[in-house]
């Protein structure tokens, strides 16, 4: 699934006008009494949704910054100050969930940012079966994360693993995938990449159709090649596309959380696949320390928030 | 013939790119069908082999006898019976909700123009900038004791239909489109003497099925797809979903049979998708990202 982007409201423009109309008391049609009716008609179709967002989105939201700075024991919470924030950074774990998650945005982006966009240059490039390949790469994405990792669990495994047969084919020896710390995370984003990678290529699709031909016939007077013309006028005519999606990409990976979970039970073979949310969930979850799992939280959020900023600031000035 | 691409058409035309254009195409179609119907292939044919055979070194491409009585064990065994009617009450259930929530809600937003609407929705929207693994320990604090009203919703499926109405993106995606709707028909409406919920009802939803269609699916396949938040909200096995239920029991039956199950787990969104695949493509790029 792709992640949500926000969009200039194409309402803003003609809003201005009709606001005297409607809000105005003073106005012929208007009167207080109205007004005030109007209002609570309004808010009475806004509610439900407002309570379930205070419930359980803001209030969340808030709560996670006060957790961050308490301390729950037998039901009785007190203030720690930065305590938490401490306990995290002293936990052997937190370096290594930092340099896992890191090295997994890192491979992800590698292939699960580069794949899709090569995936949609080609299929772009086909004047027949677009439909068919583009139904064939986003069909994953409709499974249930359980089924896909699961599934992998299985086509990794050393034994009976389809993978090694097939790499048996082409004379590679097998591989130890999954219970290898070297191959572990690999093999995570391989999995996570053919799950997740649909979404993205048909934006790229979308995007590609946009790219003028002109622009590639004037590459080919000056001589460019295939490469080149990807290069000089692909990349640049879909750039804010591609900066979207990278950031997208890199706030999505760095939440990583079912991959490794389902396919090495979390941490893997020598806490080669723990992650920060991975972390975070044992903090809570397997040790009731809901303080610690909100400090670590909380610094995700942080770093996060700045990706985000950047994503929605670029989203907006390219509806403008 | 559409736009021109990366490839002149000049040199498609030409004997030599004719014949490389279709080996190519032929590659391109083997490798991708490999790649992402392969891996599919393999589950349902090894729901179909022995327990021996689906882990026997090496595997076989083809099962060497048939047993589609996996699936009915699978069916039987892992009480999926019982684990599919709830994640389709989960799934439905959550989709009334937002339907009825988040489209009242963006068509106040969009139509009856609240004070503070414009604040609430930035609230709105702003929690679409907050991690939502972040989230994941505040919420289910909530939901193991909602402020004011009291209340534990483990195990409940108010834990699952609740939380999914605060999808921002879907009252974006319906607030945007009921902004596109003329004012001068809801005005003639209102000049009739219809009320709010009247133009909503005989007028907006109407004219807005497609965007109801995208949501509708997104919301259904998101209830399908979820796994951390009903894995800690539902810890009883009688209530999990489909995927909840798969994973805990996943060590205690057969590879043979769990894999089974896998396939059956995966054939409703898998039929939703080939009967609405047009809608939910669509539905990606009417986020609004364009080139």
């Amino acid at each position: 699934m792709s992640a949500p982007t926000l969009t200039k409201d194409p309402a803003v423009k003609d809003r201005r006008p009709r606001k005297p109309r409607t809000r105005a008391p003073h106005l012929p049609d208007g009167g207080f009494g109205k007004t005030l009716r109007r209002n609570l008609t309004a808010h009475g179709f806004l509610i439900g949704a407002v309570l379930c967002f205070a419930f359980f989105s803001w209030y969340p939201i808030v709560r996670e910054f006060l957790l961050a700075f308490q301390k729950t024991e037998d039901g009785d919470v007190s203030w720690v100050g930065w305590d938490n924030f401490v306990t995290v950074w002293n936990d052997p774990a937190f370096g290594q969930a930092w340099r896992n998650t890191l090295w997994f945005t890192v491979l992800a982006l590698l292939l699960g940012f580069v794949v899709p966009f090569v995936t949609a240059l080609i299929i772009n490039e086909f004047r027949h079966g677009q439909g068919y390949l583009r139904l064939l790469v986003y069909l994953p994405v409709m499974l249930p994360p359980t089924a896909s990792v699961l599934l992998f669990k299985y086509l990794y495994d050393p034994g009976y693993g389809m993978f090694n047969e097939i790499l048996g084919v082409f004379g590679v020896p097998a591989q130890q995938w999954l219970q290898d710390p070297d191959t572990a995370m690999l093999s995570v984003v391989v999995a996570s990449t053919w799950m997740n990678m649909g979404g993205a290529t048909l934006i790229y699709l979308a995007a590609l159709q946009g790219v003028p031909g002109e622009l590639y016939e004037a590459a080919e007077l000056d001589g460019a090649g295939l490469f080149r013309k990807v290069w000089h006028v692909t990349v640049p005519q879909t750039r804010l596309i591609l900066l979207l999606m990278l950031l997208m990409q890199i706030i999505a990976t760095m939440q990583v959380f079912i991959e490794p979970f389902l396919l090495t039970g979390g941490a893997g073979p020598e806490g080669s696949t723990t992650t920060v949310v991975y972390l975070i969930y044992q903090y809570a979850f397997n040790f009731n320390n809901y303080g610690a799992a909100a400090a670590l939280g909380l610094v995700l959020l942080v770093l996060l928030a700045g990706f985000s900023a950047v994503y929605t600031k670029l989203n907006r000035a390219d509806q403008d | 013939m559409s736009t021109r691409t990366l490839i002149s058409p000049a040199q498609l035309a030409r004997p030599r790119g004719k014949a490389l254009y279709w080996v190519a195409f032929a590659l391109v179609v083997v490798l991708f069908t490999l790649a992402f119907l392969g891996p599919l292939y393999w589950m349902v044919t090894s729901g179909l082999k022995t327990t021996q055979e689906a882990v026997q070194t090496p595997p076989t491409w083809v099962p060497g006898s048939v047993h589609a009585e996996n699936y009915k064990r699978a069916w039987e065994v892992m009480d999926l019976a019982k684990l599919l009617m709830n994640t389709l009450y989960y799934a439905f259930g959550a989709l009334a909700f937002q339907l009825v929530l988040d489209v009242a809600a963006a068509y106040s937003l969009s139509k009856l123009r609240p004070v503070l609407g414009k604040m609430i929705l930035g609230l709105m929207l702003a929690t679409l900038m907050i991690p939502a693994t972040v989230l994941v320990v505040p919420q289910y604090l909530t939901a193991l004791d909602v402020p004011i009203v009291e209340r534990n919703l483990l195990n409940s499926p108010w834990a699952i239909w609740l939380p999914s109405v605060t999808n921002a993106f879907n009252i974006f995606l319906l607030k945007r489109f009921f902004d596109s709707i003329p004012k001068e028909l809801l005005d003639a409406a209102s000049m009739d003497g219809a009320g709010p919920l009247r133009v909503l009802w005989s007028i907006v939803l109407p004219v807005s099925r497609p965007i109801l269609g995208v949501v509708s699916i997104f919301a259904v396949v998101g209830v399908w797809k979820d796994f951390l938040w009903p894995m800690l909200v539902l810890p009883d096995p009688s209530k999990q979903t489909l995927a909840v239920g798969i994973y805990s029991l996943a060590t205690s039956v057969p590879e043979n049979v769990l894999i089974a199950s896998l396939t059956i787990a995966s054939l409703p969104t898998l039929i939703l998708f080939l009967i609405f695949q047009r809608n939910i493509m669509s539905g990606l790029t009417a986020g609004g990202l364009k080139g």
